[in-house]
């Protein structure tokens, strides 16, 4: 099936836009950046068409990568239905993003730049999601967690850019701590790193072997990994910032495919979940405390694109909770419909910057509806996408999710359901702010071109519809049959809450636009605790950053090393300074005095030897 | 040719340095052309090396034996196994790219210079070669005396500091080395009723193991400071900032690895009950550990563009150390390719520095900022260099650290814990480095016009850069060449041990 061509394709735009693009035209960067990933496209559905059911996973075996001792660790690629279903919504959203980038980025300088980092981008995503092994999704993940720095500080003119890039990278690798920590583990219990491999062993291991302990231990680490990856509390504070990063970037990477790696892995390591209950109700917890917590967070915002990151973070909270409670299908299936309605509502707010000449604050928003009417309607489509209502896509993959949690624990359900209330108001807060009411800003807005407004409609209509896709039936397959317990009930109440935030926000924003700051006023110190983000980063700063710095200049580095190593070798030292000075005397810089002397120490050396040896 | 292959890659650059005493020292382009042809030699007579090399056969190849001083015992015997083909390799390839570097760094006594650098190279090929204590001791104590002129005389300016401390702090481990080697010399006498350095003869030393640990410390000091281990690393910062680019890039690439070589080639074989001691060992785990992240810390906190550098070796060294002393298949070829890797990546790095520092003359990083901007395709470089020494997946890093962590893991799961938390400390140190340095806006106006990379400067990194991704996408021949001699190390200090993990692994299934 050449799974490499896969991700060899955006490689090789990579390669040719990082190397030619500098000197040749748009046009040409344009071809090789969309074609490459359009072509990955095209060959990931005649893979998957030609290899039909899926009923198991097909994998192909290149070479061995790493050899060491009874480790073998292989060059595979693997391609089952969750796989399946991955390499469908990176490609697939991929190419859209693309198109959309070429005329959001038309403007700015490093054209070539963007675009190869954007293919090395799903280069890494793909071999993330097909590779057959730990450690082959380990090199995507890191090389995604690459890409994410490149381009997070792609304006790298800008410090709060670079920053943020280093940001997210650093994090990213305090989840990765957990995550290596876990392969190690994996490998004393199971001796390879290979998926089959490993999950037959778990499956079989009910009966002997590898403790619940161990499994525990491991799906803990993995989940610190995953929380690293895909936003979770506490590791979630490097996506806010990420936003530093041009929007198409923060629609690609840190809305549909990358920061979804963390979700995918643990639902593709589910043998070893299921087998660490405990785990999974961490995860379920962690999942929930998460989409809460960024909810909350997301109500006072007022850039547009922290709402959205603040959303995303949220939502991948809710796929969290869903993974936790055992819903592994609903839960891919929300991060499928979520990669639609966010990378629409990213690339709106996107068209929307664009057309306020670079403007991110609500508040120097308002009105653009009539102005830039494509742009606005389809970021409506997103909005009642996410907010749950039916028939559209949110509303299927998030109540699979609630009704699952309603399974797991009920409180929990009910935790959902209010989160889900406050998603809609934020998104439709965002909305009305950006769309309704006059204009309050100083530019001309005007409507995106074709190229932009183009995706955003497909989009729109995956965000209404994608609900349809029968992902749900497509992966029951493969993952645990979960028990059905569908009631009504809880869906209307689901429901009802997500109208009851639109409602308010309408009420807020569009009816009686000056409550809102009354509201504000009369609750000012809650208020300004949401709207600074419960000063996590300064929390953090002061508990981490700050006493690793001290430590670091103060204790480690002037005390110890250049006080107490170096005071006790200069006190050695300066006793042989004097023997320094005097061996001054026979550096004479003259080369065949040096080679005299060795060979004279060298002569003296045996010989002292020799009258050692000699006297036993 | 085979019979003196090893003989040849040893004097090639020795061979090179007798015709240059014969170029005089006004005609500065001749002595670097006949330098870089030297240095280019040096590494083609040492490719028959790597592809005759039979991994399959067990112990020493390419073997050469002939009596030095018999009364002594003391012979010229060398020959290699997998770990110190590797490391032969290395020098080659660093030697050229060396002496490729130097073209403009140097303008004073460049005869002197280049020579320097040609008695270094043999000391150091010596020093892997030897299978005999005196004459491993010899070339050991001649890698010294080059060193230390390249650091005092075409250093920075603190040269004499650091180059006597570089000096006095090697010489005294070797000292204790030496009394180490003494005493196994004697102890062969009085068990076997012969003198000799051989390595194969004083394995064969039974001491009693008060004594071995003794030996094993004095060994141990030895090599430490050369490694360096913490807290035996404080010459290292002074030398590399003084030291000119090519002598800090031969500094970190291979000298540093003469210390991890020395642990494996005698104190793991020599003294096995000491190196296998609980004590010992986790003594030696523990300051590994303070190593890697001591030093990752120190680096977070450097002003001086090459002093960060410079921790971060000792940073990168505490995991080799880790790795042996894991004493298991996947830490000790993890540590042997880790010694390779940072040879790559360290070495890209400083002569990253060296490219700056000559169109600037300046390591404070406070001088630099938005180089990426004026210098982009150094700009990419350094980013290819900073991400390997990283450990990105891909590149070649990623593979020696994974396996070194695995065996340390294997060992003791807390090292491991401790150990990875390096690996974040290791990006943090460099993004931020990568950040300030080239980053931003330019805020200082002379480096409005630096110049970009030149065709030679590119020269020097394109082989690095692709040999860093050889291992980091295929790395199997290195680990097919190092499983014999791990094997028969892991084997010399834990007998049994692949017996017992057979045993493992059948009662598991």
């Amino acid at each position: 099936m050449l799974l490499w061509l896969i991700p060899i394709f955006p490689l090789a735009g990579f390669v040719i836009n990082g190397i030619f693009g500098r000197s040749r035209s748009k046009a040409f960067v344009n071809t090789v950046a969309i074609g490459s990933v359009l072509l990955s496209f095209a060959w990931v559905v005649k893979t998957l068409l030609a290899l039909g059911e899926l009923e198991t996973a097909h994998i192909e075996r290149y070479f061995t990568w790493i050899e060491s001792g009874e480790l073998r660790i292989g060059m595979d690629l693997a391609v089952d239905r969750l796989t399946a279903v991955m390499l469908l919504v990176v490609t697939g959203i991929g190419s859209i993003i693309h198109v959309y980038a070429t005329g959001y980025m038309a403007h700015e300088d490093g054209y070539y730049r963007f675009f190869s980092y954007m293919n090395l981008f799903m280069f890494f995503m793909l071999v993330l999601v097909l590779g057959g092994n730990y450690l082959i999704l380990f090199v995507g993940w890191e090389g995604v967690g690459l890409c994410s720095y490149l381009l997070i500080g792609f304006y790298y003119l800008r410090k709060s850019a670079t920053n943020a890039g280093n940001k997210a990278f650093i994090v990213n690798r305090i989840g990765d701590f957990g995550f290596s920590l876990a392969m190690f583990l994996i490998v004393i219990s199971f001796n390879s790193l290979d998926f089959g491999t490993v999950f037959s062993q778990v499956n079989r291991s009910g009966v002997n072997g590898t403790s619940e302990a161990a499994m525990t231990t491991i799906a803990l680490l993995l989940m610190v990994g995953a929380c690293g990856k895909s936003a979770q509390f506490p590791l979630y504070v490097w996506l806010p910032d990420a936003m530093e990063g041009p929007t198409p970037v923060s629609a690609l990477i840190h809305a549909a495919t990358m920061v979804t790696a963390g979700v995918y892995m643990v639902a593709r390591s589910w043998p070893i979940y299921m087998h660490a209950p405990g785990a999974m109700n961490v995860v379920a917890l962690i999942g929930l405390f998460t989409a809460v917590f960024a909810a909350t967070i997301g109500l006072a915002q007022n850039d547009i694109k922290k709402v959205f990151a603040y959303s995303t973070v949220s939502q991948l909270g809710y796929m969290f909770l869903g993974l936790g409670s055992g819903a592994f299908s609903a839960s891919i299936f929300h991060l499928m419909t979520h990669a639609f309605f966010k990378a629409l509502l990213f690339l709106g707010a996107g068209s929307v910057i664009h057309a306020c000449s670079g403007e991110q604050d609500m508040r120097h928003m308002g009105g653009l509806r009539t102005k830039i009417p494509w742009t606005c309607w389809t970021i409506f489509c997103a909005a009642i996408a996410i907010a749950g209502i039916p028939p559209f896509s949110g509303f299927h993959s998030k109540d699979a999710i609630l009704l699952a949690a309603h399974h797991h624990a009920p409180w929990m359900y009910w935790v959902g359901v209010v989160t889900a209330a406050m998603t809609a108001f934020y998104v439709f807060r965002a909305f009305f702010m950006t769309f309704f009411g006059s204009y309050r800003g100083h530019h001309h807005p005007h409507e995106s071109p074709a190229s932009m407004i183009g995706p955003l409609v497909v989009l729109a209509l995956l965000s209404l519809g994608g609900g349809y896709i029968a992902i749900p039936h497509f992966l029951d397959k493969f993952f645990p049959i979960m028990e059905e317990a569908h009631d009504a009930t809880l869906v209307a109440i689901s429901v009802a809450a997500g109208a009851l935030g639109i409602g308010f926000a309408a009420l807020l924003y569009v009816f009686k636009p000056g409550l809102p700051d009354s509201i504000v006023a009369s609750l000012r110190s809650l208020h300004s605790l949401v709207y600074n983000k419960y000063w996590v980063d300064e929390i953090y700063d002061l508990l981490v950053v700050k006493p690793l710095v001290g430590i670091s200049r103060v204790g480690l580095w002037r005390i110890a090393d250049a006080g107490i190593i170096d005071g006790i070798a200069n006190g050695v030292g300066g006793r042989a300074q004097g023997i320094g000075r005097a061996l001054r005397l026979i550096q004479s810089g003259n080369i065949r005095s040096y080679a005299t002397w060795v060979v004279a120490g060298s002569i003296a050396m045996i010989v002292a030897m020799g009258l050692v040896g000699g006297s036993r | 040719m085979d019979q003196h292959l090893l003989s040849i890659i040893l004097f090639t650059p020795l061979a090179g340095l007798a015709v240059l005493l014969f170029i005089p020292g006004s005609s500065k382009n001749v002595i670097r052309i006949w330098a870089n042809v030297v240095a280019f030699a040096g590494f083609l007579v040492s490719l028959p090396l790597a592809t005759r090399f039979d991994k399959g056969a067990s112990g020493f190849q390419f073997v050469e034996r002939a009596e030095w001083i018999p009364s002594l015992g003391v012979q010229y015997l060398i020959g290699v196994d997998g770990i110190s083909m590797l490391l032969i390799m290395l020098t080659t390839v660093f030697g050229f790219i060396a002496a490729l570097s130097s073209w403009n760094a140097v303008e004073e006594r460049v005869k002197e210079y280049y020579a320097m650098f040609m008695l270094l190279q043999t000391g150091m090929i010596g020093v892997f070669l030897a299978l005999d204590f005196f004459l491993f001791y010899v070339f050991w104590e001649l890698v010294l005396v080059p060193m230390y002129f390249i650091i005092g005389v075409w250093g920075g300016p603190r040269k004499l500091y650091a180059a006597i401390k570089f000096f006095l702090y090697t010489l005294a481990g070797s000292v204790l080395m030496l009394l180490g080697i003494l005493a196994l010399y004697f102890q062969y006498h009085a068990q076997f009723g012969a003198y000799t350095f051989e390595i194969a003869n004083l394995m064969k030393v039974v001491l009693e193991p008060g004594m071995e640990r003794w030996v094993f410390w004095a060994f141990f000091v030895g090599f430490a400071i050369k490694v360096p281990m913490f807290p035996f690393h404080t010459w290292l910062p002074d030398a590399h900032v003084e030291a000119p680019t090519a002598g800090s890039v031969i500094l970190a690439a291979v000298l540093l690895k003469m210390g991890t070589y020395g642990f494996l080639r005698f104190s793991l074989p020599l003294l096995p009950r000491a190196s296998n001691d609980v004590e010992i060992v986790r003594i030696l785990a523990i300051l590994s550990i303070v190593g890697i992240i001591y030093g990752a810390l120190v680096c977070l906190m450097q002003k001086d563009w090459k002093k960060l550098i410079a921790y971060s070796s000792v940073s990168h060294l505490g995991f080799c150390t880790l790795g042996i002393f894991a004493l298991n298949p996947n830490g000790i070829a993890g540590s042997v390719l880790q010694q390779i890797n940072h040879g790559i990546s360290t070495g890209m790095l400083f002569l990253v520095i060296g490219v700056m520092y000559e169109r600037r003359h300046t390591r404070e990083i406070s001088e630099y900022g938005g180089i990426a901007h004026v210098m982009p395709k150094y700009a990419i470089v350094f980013a290819i260099a900073m991400l390997s020494s990283a450990g990105l997946p891909l590149l070649n890093g990623f593979v020696g650290e994974f396996t070194i962590l695995q065996g340390a893991f294997e060992a003791n799961r807390v090292w491991a814990a401790f150990a990875v938390s390096g690996v974040i400390l290791g990006a943090a140190y460099l993004l931020w480095l990568y950040q300030r340095v080239m980053l931003g806006q330019v805020t200082n106006g002379k480096n409005l016009r630096l110049p970009d990379l030149s065709a030679r400067e590119m020269a020097v990194f394109l082989p690095l850069i692709a040999w860093a991704l050889w291992i980091g996408v295929y790395p199997k021949p290195y680990f097919d060449i190092l499983e014999k001699p791990v094997q028969q190390l892991v084997e010399r200090v834990k007998p049994g041990y692949y017996q017992g993990q057979a045993a493992l692994k059948a009662g598991v299934r």
